[in-house]
């Protein structure tokens, strides 16, 4: 693999994508607001679960606001790498042309999954930023080199996961063809990553550690943020990413091999 | 009429090739069926006075309500038009959005069972919150829910129609789309706002977009006529905003891809 090719492959992506965006700027705008406002929203949501109690599955309300910024983030991440991307893994082989990714001399999975980038995402992931900081005030959390480190681990980690759960979904578009609704479930099912794991009932908390590692995503860089995450649990999350992350590879190399070609 | 019954069996069996896909999108949405989790699970809910069978029902009618209330018109709208493919339907005798109209009635008698499906298993998780409605109520309920389903259906219209300005309506409707998930009810009942929320969100269409149909569903207590009365008044205002932007729109638009 030459490193210095690829590197150069994903600047013309960004310059190509960046530019057919900017074609709707206005689109760009509504997008802000559209962010700005869900958050508020999912804010305001907290609060009415808030208002009579002090606490929800042991966290108080400063302390789940750490798991929103960190949600805002991860949601701003994904609308802007994954969720253009997997749309166009969808249109490529729907109409065939999953072809032209497949003759280039770059690897099909690097070429599908970054591809297109849409900005109406970074600030999203701006507006989680600041509220992980504003949070970091209000809890008072002192800031270390290690702390600082062991959270990024984490989000990375977050973000790997994540990254490996859409491209799972849009690779079965090989067999089904329309996964659009399929990613749709995901979302609503990651929709539970905005609260506190420990506030679900037994079953469910199950079921989102294993199943769909949706605890992992937003409730253990949370923890970690916040100081009471022990040290199992963080490598617990590093080697479930890796497993992700190599099945979801093995996955798409597997899945190809059933690829027929939808024009000829 | 014909033409719309025509246009409904056409509708009918084009969605009954997309079973899976409908399947999904009926599994999508249940989102209520968590928010009922992080409630009953903290005991949140005594202090609004709803009990936990009470609640549940409410969640429940809630999905239904929203499984028979959700419109996409703005996204089939917006392909048609940045395709071109709306041309020949505005040739047509018959106005386009007749043919989007049943297409969402067709989508929801194919979604039924699978709403049906979802509720069995929820009622197997929750035995102790089967309840029937009363005929009166459930006939009401099945009105309410129908002019819900037309509020949103004629505001998504109105911003669909904006496409013949803006060429990509659908970021208007995501906007759109976030008041609509937290005020509606979908993931809290309107009763459990804080007063501050309460005194002006009965003037807005939300709370009768959800709230309003799943608590007369669930048999929650709410004011029938008031809910009643702004429905319609939102129908009424909507209506006409609709066919002048659609006249407007139609002088406007210039045919792409012809």
């Amino acid at each position: 693999m030459n490193k210095n090719k690829y590197l150069a492959v994903y600047a013309k992506f960004l310059h190509t994508s960046l530019a057919s965006e900017l074609e709707y700027k206005t689109n760009i705008i509504i997008d802000a607001i559209t962010a700005m406002l869900s958050l508020v929203g999912s804010i305001f949501l907290l609060s009415i679960f808030f208002q009579n109690t002090g606490n929800i599955g042991g966290w108080n309300f400063e302390q789940a606001l750490i798991i929103q910024g960190i949600y805002t983030v991860l949601n701003g991440v994904t609308n802007t790498w994954f969720n253009p991307n997997l749309r166009e893994i969808v249109r490529h082989v729907r109409e065939g042309t999953l072809d032209f990714v497949l003759l280039k001399p770059v690897d099909s999975q690097f070429f599908i999954s970054l591809k297109k980038i849409s900005p109406s995402g970074f600030l999203e992931i701006l507006l989680g930023v600041c509220l992980m900081f504003y949070c970091i005030k209000i809890n008072q959390i002192q800031l270390s080199f290690n702390f600082l480190i062991l959270c990024l681990i984490t989000i990375t980690c977050s973000i790997c996961i994540l990254y490996s759960l859409w491209f799972f979904i849009s690779t079965t578009t090989i067999w089904f063809v329309k996964t659009w609704n399929a990613t749709e479930v995901l979302r609503s099912f990651l929709y539970i990553g905005r609260f506190p794991i420990s506030s679900f009932s037994f079953s469910l908390r199950l079921f989102f550690s294993i199943i769909i590692p949706i605890a992992f995503i937003t409730t253990i860089p949370s923890e970690v943020l916040l100081g009471f995450s022990q040290l199992w649990k963080i490598i617990l999350e590093i080697c479930i990413t890796l497993i992700f992350l190599i099945t979801s590879r093995r996955f798409w190399l597997f899945a190809l091999k059933y690829y027929s070609s939808a024009s000829s | 009429m014909r033409k719309i019954f025509t246009l409904l069996k056409v509708q009918y069996s084009n969605m009954l090739e997309y079973r899976v896909e409908i399947a999904l999108w009926a599994v999508s949405g249940i989102i209520p069926f968590f928010m009922l989790n992080i409630w009953t699970n903290n005991n949140l809910n005594e202090e609004i006075n709803i009990n936990n069978t009470m609640l549940s029902r409410y969640f429940l009618s809630a999905f239904f309500v929203r499984q028979f209330s959700v419109v996409w018109v703005v996204f089939s709208f917006e392909e048609d038009a940045l395709l071109g493919k709306l041309s020949p339907y505005i040739i047509q005798p018959l106005n386009p959005f007749f043919r989007y109209f049943t297409q969402h009635i067709a989508e929801q008698i194919t979604r039924f069972p699978f709403a049906l499906i979802i509720a069995i298993f929820f009622f197997l998780f929750n035995p102790e919150s089967i309840w029937f409605p009363n005929l009166i109520f459930l006939f009401l309920s099945f009105i309410s829910t129908f002019l819900s389903f037309l509020i949103q259906f004629l505001i998504q219209s109105v911003i669909a129609c904006l496409c013949f300005w803006t060429e990509k309506a659908s970021s208007i409707e995501r906007l759109f789309f976030i008041p609509t998930l937290f005020l509606s009810g979908l993931l809290a009942p309107v009763a459990s706002f804080p007063n501050y929320v309460k005194s002006w969100i009965y003037f807005t269409p939300f709370p009768y977009l959800i709230d309003f149909p799943a608590n007369l569903l669930s048999g929650n207590k709410t004011n029938i006529s008031e809910g009643f009365i702004m429905q319609i008044f939102w129908i009424l205002l909507l209506f006409p905003l609709f066919t002048k932007l659609w006249h407007e729109g139609t002088k406007k638009y210039t045919a792409m891809g012809s």
